[in-house]
């Protein structure tokens, strides 16, 4: 009878212990990001050019250098900040001058950015300026998308493919 | 430091008084933690044997290949999958059970801070092991995990290039990345084998293993809970949908929701902060050293008995270096030693009808010797009268100390009660300090320092050297049952064994100054 009780009392504990595990295992649900909006996602990594030109080495300077170092021209290694703006439907969700990453400052600069948009229609302007002009935008991209709720924009940026790209 | 241990105590006292009656203290799963958490670890690893021999590891192909292990192959690539995830979580619970367990019984201080300390790598990789095992069902929760901990990643400094990148789009994913993932969901368990051998390095005879009973059990409930609520998937996963709502396993994930709350570098500090606390407790506050064991080697004649007693490790055998005609000496490492005195207990030579000039033996505690105790003993019983005397041996570490005001009852504290040599119950008994002697291990029958209640009582059932002598009348004996807890508890059992104590009848022989065999 002892027995029969011991028995039953550990598969009590054990049923208990298993659903701590099964339910636990994937409940409760966790929301992270509201279900009711869309996502636009700014990511991108880019180098702008370097601050100042490249000049030749004066006779004098390049008499100072060790043999084997010498070289015509002195190119600054430093980076310029790339300045990124998202505007979306007229209104300016992002505007910054991103400094160039590593050491030295001359590695890409990174962004990486969320915003979240009522699902509908979205007029995105994506601009980026790498260069030391003072005014205006080196490249730019306009769009008119449509989103559903939880669907994922993504803007990117690749030189060699001509600028934004804009992917959905 | 110490309200929050008797605070986690006092907690794990009630479940352990629970669980005591269906499961007794072999069964107990909570006296068996450490064990279970290798089961579980065993389960996952055939388990996971198992179903990688469908698995499809391509980033396109995986998703369809765990889909068919769950619905198509159900019956038995469902179900290991199912036992892969659910003896993952169990894993955790039991390891995390474990950890605060060794906490609150302040078993990490000391020279046992080894233990833990390897314990702290343990949680890392064993987090790690369930993120990358999540990553690979490519899901819609394996999307999430994949953009999250990268996201995470990318707020360290340690990455050139965003990794978070990786995940922006479809047509930018690659496979590299996920055949990484594959790798290290390989490879980290391999890794946290070797540190689960390294944290039981200064464990002596570890129990790796849990009794059959209770591992029958365990696999019963896994299997059961595997047939009736199915491991399941979350949809593809699909990277320009956002997976808003995912179902999150609690046991791996938990850091991700505090990473959104509260922000990626918080959450590293949490994270690194929070591993490097645990990692320092042994020494918040460190503990008082106590005595460790000393080898007289005038006394000690290598029979290895304190080498095979020992908890931890700390003896070990080596050649002969005083010329006399045994093969070996014990040797202490002082930085293993935690002054439990079991060895004390188990040396043939500590028997207290030597002579107080003569009471050394092979190895004993440096401050705290076992002449002291036979004094202890001698003083504390002088003053007893009536003729239902008892004194009471209890292990400081349990609830045998501090008075009790029963007449007629006195008491002695030891380091542990493994230290007791059983030759001292015959002494008390046999010179008439006593009536009986009640003994006292640490509360719910089991031991602080690991060995001292199964190594006593096996010494009095005569199974382990040294035993206690036959003509030691049993019904003198008397001993704290395993359940005990509480002070009222023991204070009604040493009543009670009092009040039944047989009259002395003259049945003892009075052995004057008799050795016992000694080297
Ligand atoms: C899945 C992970 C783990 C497993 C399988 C495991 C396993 C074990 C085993 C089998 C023992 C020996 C128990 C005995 O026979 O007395 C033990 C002891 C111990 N473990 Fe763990 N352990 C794990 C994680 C941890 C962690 C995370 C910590 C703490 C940070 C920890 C701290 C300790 C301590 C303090 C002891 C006691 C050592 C002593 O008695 O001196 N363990 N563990
Ligand atoms: S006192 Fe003896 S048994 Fe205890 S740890 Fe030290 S050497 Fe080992
Ligand atoms: S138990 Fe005593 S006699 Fe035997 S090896 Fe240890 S110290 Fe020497």
């Amino acid at each position: 009878m002892i027995r029969v009780f011991r028995y039953t009392g550990q598969a009590l504990v054990y049923v208990l212990f298993a659903a701590f595990l099964g339910y636990f295992s994937s409940a409760p649900s966790y929301t992270h990001f509201p279900p009711d909006q869309a996502l636009i996602k700014l990511s991108l990594a880019h180098g702008a050019k370097r601050e100042g030109g490249c000049r030749r080495f004066t006779q004098a300077e390049l008499q100072k250098m060790a043999p084997n170092m010498r070289r015509p021209m002195d190119c600054p290694r430093q980076r310029l900040p790339v300045v990124v703006e998202l505007i979306i439907d007229g209104e300016t969700r992002y505007s910054a001058s991103v400094p160039p990453t590593g050491l030295s400052g001359d590695g890409r600069s990174r962004i990486y950015q969320r915003f979240s948009v009522r699902p509908g229609k979205h007029a995105i302007v994506a601009r980026l300026r790498d260069s030391d002009r003072s005014e205006g935008f080196d490249y730019e991209k306009t769009a008119e998308i449509e989103l559903t709720a939880r669907q994922s924009l993504a803007i990117d940026f690749r030189q060699e493919m001509g600028g934004f790209l804009f992917r959905w | 430091m110490q309200v929050l241990q008797r605070a986690l105590q006092a907690v794990f006292n009630v479940l352990e008084g629970w669980l005591d009656r269906p499961f007794g203290p072999d069964w107990n799963p909570l006296y068996h933690l450490g064990a279970l958490g290798f089961f579980y670890f065993w389960v996952v690893a055939v388990s996971g044997i198992y179903i990688y021999i469908f698995f499809d590891t391509g980033i396109s192909e995986a998703y369809d290949s765990v889909e068919y292990m769950t619905h198509d192959q159900w019956y038995l690539a469902g179900v290991m999958r199912s036992l892969h995830r659910y003896a993952s979580d169990g894993m955790v619970a039991m390891m995390m059970l474990h950890m605060v367990r060794e906490f609150s019984l302040d078993r990490h201080r000391g020279s046992r801070w080894f233990t833990w300390f390897t314990g702290v790598p343990i949680l890392w990789l064993v987090v790690i092991c369930g993120i990358t095992g999540y990553w690979l069902v490519w899901d819609t929760l394996a999307q999430y995990i994949a953009i999250a901990t990268t996201e995470w990643l990318d707020w360290l400094p340690i990455f050139g290039e965003s990794v978070a990148r990786n995940f922006l789009a479809a047509d930018l994913l690659d496979d590299r990345f996920f055949s990484l993932m594959v790798f290290l969901h390989i490879a980290v368990p391999l890794i946290l084998l070797l540190v689960l051998w390294i944290h039981l390095q200064r464990v002596t005879k570890p129990e790796v293993f849990p009794a059959r009973g209770l591992a029958l059990g365990s696999f019963a409930m896994l299997l059961g809970l595997s047939l009736f609520w199915p491991a399941l998937s979350q949809g593809p996963a699909d990277l320009s949908q956002v997976p808003a709502v995912v179902g999150l396993d609690w046991f791996y994930l938990i850091a991700y929701p505090v990473v959104e709350i509260w922000g990626a570098g918080p959450a590293w500090a949490l994270t690194f902060g929070g591993s490097l606390l645990i990692a320092m407790l042994p020494w918040l506050p460190p503990l008082r050293r106590r005595s460790v064991a000393q080898v007289d080697l005038a006394n000690c004649n290598g029979c290895t008995r304190c080498q095979e007693d020992c908890p931890f490790a700390a003896i070990t055998m080596t050649p002969r270096s005083d010329g006399r005609p045994f093969e070996r000496e014990a040797v202490v490492d002082p930085e293993l030693c935690t002054g439990c005195g079991i060895c004390a207990g188990a040396c043939p030579t500590s028997t207290p009808f030597r002579r107080a000039s003569a009471l050394v033996p092979g190895i004993d505690l440096a401050d705290r010797p076992l002449k002291d105790l036979r004094q202890q003993i001698q003083e504390a019983t002088a003053g007893l009268t009536g003729d239902r005397k008892v004194l009471v041996l209890g292990c400081e570490h349990g609830i045998g100390t501090g008075q009790m005001a029963i007449d007629g009852v006195a008491q002695v504290p030891l380091p542990c009660i493994g230290a007791l040599p059983p030759s001292f119950i015959d002494y008390v008994l046999s010179r008439d300090l006593a009536d009986g002697v009640f003994l006292a291990g640490c509360k719910g029958g089991e031991c602080y320092s690991r060995f001292g209640l199964r190594w006593t009582a096996q010494r009095l059932a005569g199974e382990r050297d040294p035993h206690l002598r036959a003509r030691v009348p049993r019904e003198r004996i008397g001993q704290l049952e395993p359940g005990a807890r509480s002070k009222a508890k023991m204070t009604a059992a040493v009543s009670a064994f009092q009040a039944g104590l047989p009259q002395r009848s003259g049945e003892i022989e009075h052995p004057r100054i008799r050795q016992e065999e000694t080297v």
